[in-house]
């Protein structure tokens, strides 16, 4: 008997479980839901965490680190309560990102550059030391540079000044903001110093898009995963390997890992800061405005941003790069004001 | 044995083609023997080295750098008296009082002022809890020991910023910086800081979700197998259901999580990372191997008890839940924690449901955001701040010890219920 009084009760627990959760429809929340880039994710945490010890009493925001594209499709899903109120992104939202968020009735955004990033080429202490430029790491690690197959093998048959060491690059897979700027900021830029194809980008853009931007695939160029911290270990393993990642870890990894020049231009705070190395982008968090009345703690968030993004403030000691006075001073006037994005300036 | 063997006699022991084939035998015998020998060292030594590295990582991962020195509470400034401590922002009040800058004026005091600027941020909350505690603390001196930064303390093991490894080796000597055992670790939840951080948060939430695949899964795993295998007939379609429930089991655990991303987050949209979520979406992962485990547990009680059971006029029902099934319950159970232990460590479906998320608070039910341990393992795992290496592996040994206990409690229920015929 005792075995079926048992049953009764856990059919029951489970019903019940069940029915306690029916109602969960429209639920009422809380707490900030952020979600997107794995880049801005470790300066997301920092705000968060700041925001939690100015304002008690309120909960801590949660924040998902989904990679900036996964991000925005959630971001733009609607206005509601079970979608997130806040998109990290580490570049710019696209115009087709825009019409679907406006499409689900996400009409209203608020969109605030909060700092700097680099992606950085490095390798081993003791290795190559590469002079590169954008162009020849486009011709080393495009699939199809100037629409000819890659053929090379060794950074020689890329260019001349350079040594006869196999090429080997660990970098972001197609899926991260850093692939979207890999390909923005160093392989577009390499593909037009040719001019043919300056011109082709405006006869065919989609030939243009597959001879700029695709990294080739035959093992040459090994995608590390969204896991920097992978990338850092192998180059350790392999001193006559590159890796492209985030200037943070570049920088974290100081004592391990060495920049590599581009265009003659080390990567250093500095450097990024006034966009003197090529591979500086800035970092954005898109706010939803329907949610900002709705959402207990949201306008606080995006505060708690501004507050610590200066130069002294916490940002820049967990490893961003801020951005000039007046980006600073522009976005600050956003955060507060809550200005909406004009859609006219996006691509 | 009492069939008296062939003798074999002298002159066929003699032949030297028995002997070779006897040899060969013995050998045979012994090379067997050898390989499966070799085969358990290899692995308990597979498991020894994983052991002891994860150990030794984590040895660093339990204890935290702190920064000793005396804060004379008398003497400072605060304008706070113990009565106000019992309220219940008593810890904004000892914030507004500037307790903060009490710490730091005491450390650079003491330590000097290179070492209290890398006092952390969250040393004056874990003081100010001390104080709450026992507010009769505010008339006195205390010996404070507050967490200090990452940075500091990178460079007490010898590897962070150059500029501070002269003065963390020091402070060493003076006794003053110390790497203590941190029992907050196994109390606080993710932060930012490596050395704020805690694993309670991804422990409860683990705790939970799996609560709820056990409430799931359990009764519909063994409800189905009972049926399956004491009233079912035995037709085409209990053929094609067994054949799909034994799919179910190898389906990999990615696609129960997209599942569980389109059907569950569709039908409660507002519980993204909740428990309840991946409970539910971890129940359809565990209930197969119940389901399969159960069937052969019912299976292997002997046909001669439910006769036994019948014969004396109990029912069907009856045979069934007072016989069969307390029979089965070593086996069923058996099968349960090999299926909770494997959705304990699954990482993939949680993904999908947005239990990856950075979560600062432990969850307070089952529908509140929250963290699990694989997860929360994977996440630190990607972290930059290299304090977050040996975290990892205190991260790894608590979900270990919590798969043990699970284990543990598996093998006492089995003993308990075991019977023998």
């Amino acid at each position: 008997m005792k075995k079926s009084v048992l049953f009764v009760a856990t059919a029951c627990a489970v019903t019940v479980l069940l029915a306690g959760c029916g109602g969960g429809g429209n639920a009422s929340r809380d707490t900030v839901r952020a979600v997107g880039s794995s880049t801005v994710y470790p300066f997301a945490k920092v705000v968060a965490d700041g925001f939690a010890k100015a304002n008690s009493g309120m909960a801590s925001p949660i924040i998902e680190s989904t990679g900036t594209g996964a991000g925005m499709k959630l971001f733009c899903g609607g206005v509601g309560t079970q979608f997130p109120d806040i998109a990290n992104a580490s570049r710019r939202i696209k115009r087709s990102e825009y019409d679907d968020c406006a499409k689900n009735g996400v009409t209203d955004i608020v969109e605030i550059q909060v700092g700097l990033d680099g992606i950085s080429l490095g390798e081993a202490k003791g290795g190559l030391a590469l002079p590169l430029t954008q162009t020849m790491i486009y011709k080393a690690i495009a699939a199809n540079p100037f629409g000819k197959p890659n053929t090379a093998k060794t950074w020689k048959d890329v260019d001349a000044s350079l040594p006869a060491e196999p090429i080997l690059v660990y970098g972001p897979p197609s899926t991260s903001g850093t692939r979207d700027s890999l390909k923005e900021l160093i392989l577009v830029k390499g593909c037009e110093s040719d001019p043919a194809m300056k011109a082709l980008k405006d006869s065919d853009k989609e030939q243009y898009d597959k001879i700029c931007t695709e990294v080739r695939g035959d093992g040459l160029y090994v995608d590390a995963g969204e896991n920097d911290n992978l990338i850092v270990q192998k180059l350790e393993a392999n001193p006559k390997a590159v890796g492209i990642f985030g200037f943070s870890y570049l920088e974290e990894n100081m004592d391990k890992l060495s920049g590599l020049t581009m265009n003659g231009v080390a990567p250093t705070y500095a450097s990024i800061a006034d966009f003197s190395y090529p591979g500086a982008r800035p970092l954005y968090v898109y706010v939803k405005l329907a949610h900002v009345a709705a959402i207990k703690g949201l306008k606080e968030y995006v505060a708690q941003w501004a507050a610590s993004w200066g130069k002294d403030g916490v940002l820049a000691k967990a490893g961003m790069v801020v951005a000039t006075d007046a980006v600073q001073a522009t976005n600050a006037r956003i955060a507060t004001e809550l200005t909406k994005l004009d859609p006219a300036t996006l691509k | 044995m009492s069939e008296p063997s062939t003798p074999i006699s002298a002159s066929q022991a003699k032949d030297p083609r028995f002997a070779a084939r006897l040899k060969k035998r013995y050998t045979s015998e012994r090379r067997f023997r050898l390989l499966g020998l070799g085969a358990v060292v290899f692995s308990a030594l597979v498991l020894a080295f994983l052991i002891v590295t994860m150990t030794s990582n984590a040895i660093g991962g339990f204890k935290r750098a702190e920064l000793r020195f005396p804060v004379d509470f008398a003497g400072a400034a605060l304008t706070l008296d113990a009565g106000q401590l019992a309220a219940p922002d008593a810890r904004d009040k000892l914030k507004t009082a500037g307790l903060a800058d009490v710490i730091v004026i005491a450390g650079t005091k003491s330590a000097g002022a290179l070492a209290a600027s890398e006092i952390s941020d969250s040393a004056w909350g874990e003081v100010a809890d001390r104080l709450i505690g026992d507010p009769d603390l505010l008339k006195s001196s205390l010996e404070v020991s507050v967490p200090v930064t990452n940075d500091l303390a990178a460079a007490l093991r010898g590897e962070g910023p150059e500029k501070l490894r002269p003065l963390a080796a020091s402070l060493a000597r003076e006794g003053k910086l110390v790497s203590r055992f941190d029992p907050g670790f196994l109390s606080r939840s993710d932060a930012t800081d490596p050395q704020a951080v805690g694993i309670w948060g991804a422990l409860k939430g683990s705790i939970l979700t799996m609560a709820v695949t056990l409430l799931l899964a359990f009764p519909i795993g063994v409800l189905s197998a009972l049926y399956l295998e004491e009233y079912a007939p035995r037709s085409r379609w209990t053929d094609l259901i067994e054949v799909s429930i034994n799919n179910l089991a190898a389906v990999p655990s990615i696609i129960f999580g997209l599942l569980g991303l389109s059907v569950f987050l569709w039908i409660f949209p507002n519980y993204r990372s909740a428990p309840l979520i991946g409970g539910m979406t971890l129940a359809l992962m565990t209930m197969p191997v119940i389901v399969i485990s159960g069937r052969n547990a019912i299976k292997s009680v002997p046909p001669s008890i439910r006769d036994g059971a019948l014969a004396v006029g109990a029912s069907r029902v009856q045979t069934v839940f007072h016989h069969v099934l307390p029979l089965a319950m070593p086996g069923i159970l058996t099968g349960t924690i090999i299926g909770m232990a494997r959705a304990l460590g699954e990482t993939a479906p949680l993904l999908m449901i947005g239990m990856r998320a950075f979560v600062a608070t432990p969850p307070d039910g089952f529908t509140s955001p929250s963290s699990a341990l694989p997860v929360q393992i994977f996440l630190w795992s990607d972290e930059v701040s290299r304090g977050f290496v040996e975290r990892t592996s205190a991260a790894i040994i608590v979900l270990l010890a919590f798969l043990l206990a699970l284990n543990g409690l598996a093998i006492y229920l089995r003993n308990k219920f075991e019977t023998r015929w």
